[in-house]
């Protein structure tokens, strides 16, 4: 990274946030917002009272409980685990003086969805937190990234983190986002085409023609998977949509340092020229609606195609992995993707469980039910999107068509409460791992987006959106 | 934090590509608030079947491999999510060091908060210490000479500087840092002028 020369995003907060660096290149990065919840935070506040030291900005921290909080009956969390751990952010917040949305709050919900929702991320900031969907903040043009407990606790503690910086790459994705070819299928497509390990190393930054019109929502999702495509983290630059969707919330700047915020945010965006160390170009037009049919998140294929066989597998390892999960699957080659039959709908997560996701979903399943053999669980990403959901009315068409209306949570997404898949159950979901085991032992999983699990639902059989309006 | 210097031992050989740290630590063992006791949950849904008996066949079940230090594995190992758990539970189970082409970012970070050294090697060099780990040969890895024997086979790996002296000298993050209060409240000094919106706590 040259100090002069043009500057990509990513190496421009990078810059700005350096502490100090080693030699070899090993920085002390200044850490601007820290998110906490229950599941990855006991052990790094143990570790911080055993060495009597202090939280550095507790007001910098903000903590939620998500993971395995119930999406039903909350008051008493029964699994004695859960509690405690549910029990313990609650204490360690208080003792620490740090902001916790608890339970009974309306701004409870899952850490990513809430982070944006109050106003806390905000661009060209560095946001951590003990989880690996951080890279979801960087819609907002935020370097966020996932780290693990030990790392939580020297956050706490100093307010930096060890890093060394990444490579850039950059992902420009131009066109037109075909008809009924959402946000959900362009990230699975690009994970598909770079593989689980491609961002390794690297910030991918998201840029093109596609992007510029999306929401900051439709945003979200993409920069929430870049995890899964191997990246750090994600981003995309700033523009007037991400200011406008900031400005007024609870903790964005305040009126008399908004527009010298605007201005610092203006400047974040990656100058001509600037180097990256890969570049991929990819034409939206050619995109279809995607589901996964595997175990790992670049098993995708378009929904109109068919499960794959052993034999496209480039080497040995790869047909010995697709046979692998084609086995955990249940799925032989060659059946058509929609001829797939489903038991469950899973309609939520951090990566599509904002209010725009559950319009998306009413519009669709408005006046219909559900296929008699689905049970389907929508479950919004925050109590205040539920409230919003009710307010407009969606909660009734999605009560009417047969879908269970749940609290807010990560809930099935990795099933650390109650709501998992049995063993063999299909399901349908929004969410963004499809790792054996990850929605219960032996569950299998097929990852889209919340438009094609919504006639999915409807028609019992995995669906394409375009042969459903 | 425990030192890492030289390691001697059998490596269990585990050739799947894209382990990801649900196959490493299922969630159900993220309820606890401890950082030990993992290891007898360490790649839970390959080792125990429905009714949590051992599989026997796997190979962390099998003698002499129970006993392994050291894993080698295909590529991508630890992918997924952000649990430490993950390198918690081979710790807790007794392995101090992983092998395999590539590493996911915050699994690879985890591993050295932890003791545990992640070695990268390349594909010929996986296949042919997959080969030795499944003919029980010993390794020895020598983190001062950056090389790891087994039978004929001896490489040399990478790793950065920083991080080989921490885990020879096993020391903790933290407490460096912390000799770096001034520098870190100079800065918030400096952008709390800058970027007065991000500091209005202060």
């Amino acid at each position: 990274m040259s100090n002069n020369g043009p500057k990509t995003l990513f190496d421009k907060i990078w810059s700005d946030h350096l502490v100090g660096q080693r030699d070899d290149g090993t920085s002390l990065l200044y850490i601007d917002r820290h998110l906490v919840h229950e599941v990855t935070s006991p052990q790094a506040f143990e570790g911080l009272n055993l060495s009597n030291r202090k939280v550095r900005r507790p007001e910098a921290t903000f903590a939620t409980a998500d993971h395995n909080v119930p999406t039903i009956n909350r008051e008493n969390i029964s699994d004695e685990q859960s509690r405690i751990q549910v029990e313990t952010l609650a204490k360690n917040t208080k003792e620490h003086n740090i902001e916790y949305f608890e339970l009974s709050d309306r701004r409870q919900g899952i850490v990513h969805i809430i982070g944006p929702e109050q106003g806390i991320t905000q661009p060209g900031m560095t946001m951590v937190c003990g989880d690996s969907h951080t890279s979801t903040h960087g819609a907002f043009g935020a370097l966020a990234f996932g780290i693990g407990t030990s790392e939580v606790e020297h956050v706490l503690a100093t307010q930096t983190i060890v890093q060394k910086p990444a490579k850039n790459m950059r992902i420009a994705v131009n066109g037109k986002l075909p008809f009924g070819v959402t946000s959900k299928d362009l990230i699975l497509y690009i994970i598909g085409q770079i593989g689980t390990a491609g961002g390794n190393g690297h910030v991918i930054e998201y840029a093109g023609t596609s992007l510029k019109p999306l929401s900051m929502e439709s945003r979200m999702t993409i920069c929430n998977m870049s995890i899964e495509a191997g990246a750090r983290a994600g981003l995309i630059a700033p523009d007037q949509i991400t200011f406008d969707y900031i400005k007024g919330r609870p903790y964005a700047p305040s009126k008399d340092h908004w527009e010298k915020a605007i201005e610092y945010w203006s400047s974040l965006p990656s100058d001509q020229d600037a180097f990256y160390d890969n570049e991929l170009i990819i034409n939206s037009d050619e995109i279809d609606p995607m589901v996964t049919w595997g175990t790992s998140p670049e098993d995708v294929v378009a929904v109109s195609g068919f499960v794959p066989d052993p034999s496209s597998g480039k080497t040995e390892n790869k047909q010995k992995s697709i046979q692998r999960s084609l086995d955990y699957m249940g799925l032989k080659s060659g059946t058509k993707i929609t001829d797939i039959k489903l038991d469950k709908i899973f309609i939520g997560s951090c990566t599509n469980g904002r209010i725009e996701d559950l319009r998306n979903v009413a519009l669709i399943v408005k006046d219909k039910k559900i296929s008699s053999h689905i049970s389907g669980m929508i479950v919004p990403g925050s109590g205040l999107v539920k409230k919003q959901a009710e307010e407009e009315g969606l909660s009734k068409i999605f009560i009417d068509a047969g879908f269970e209306w749940r609290d807010a949570g990560c809930s099935m997404c990795l099933g650390m409460n109650p709501d998992q898949l049995k063993p063999g159950e299909r399901c349908a979901s929004t969410s963004n791992r499809n790792f054996e085991g990850r929605q219960g032992r032996g569950g299998r999983t097929h990852l889209m987006s919340p438009e094609l699990a919504a006639a999915s639902a409807i028609k019992g059989n995995i669906s394409d959106i375009r042969d459903f309006i | 934090m425990d030192k890492f210097n030289n390691l001697k031992g059998i490596a269990a050989p585990l050739p799947i590509v894209n382990i990801d740290t649900d196959m490493i630590i299922p969630k159900q063992f993220l309820k606890t608030i401890k950082r030990t006791g993992l290891g007898v949950s360490l790649f839970y849904e390959m080792r125990y079947d429905n009714d949590g008996k051992l599989i026997k066949d796997f190979v962390l079940n099998t003698s002499p491999y129970d006993q392994s230090k050291i894993l080698v594995a295909g590529d991508n190992f630890g992918c997924g999510s952000s649990r430490e758990h993950a390198p918690w539970s081979l710790k807790d189970f007794g392995i101090k060091c992983v092998v395999s082409t590539s590493f996911a970012d915050i699994f690879y970070n985890n591993c050295f908060q932890n003791g545990i050294l992640p070695i990268v090697v390349t594909p010929e060099q996986l296949d042919q210490l997959m080969t030795a780990a499944s003919n029980q040969t010993e390794f020895h890895i020598d983190l001062p000479q950056q090389t790891i024997k087994a039978g004929n086979h001896s490489f040399n790996f990478e790793i950065e500087e920083f991080r080989k002296e921490r885990l020879l000298q096993g020391l903790d993050d933290i407490g460096i840092t912390l000799g770096y209060q001034d520098k870190i409240s100079n800065y918030e000094d400096e952008k709390q002028n800058q970027k007065p919106w991000l500091f209005k706590d202060k």
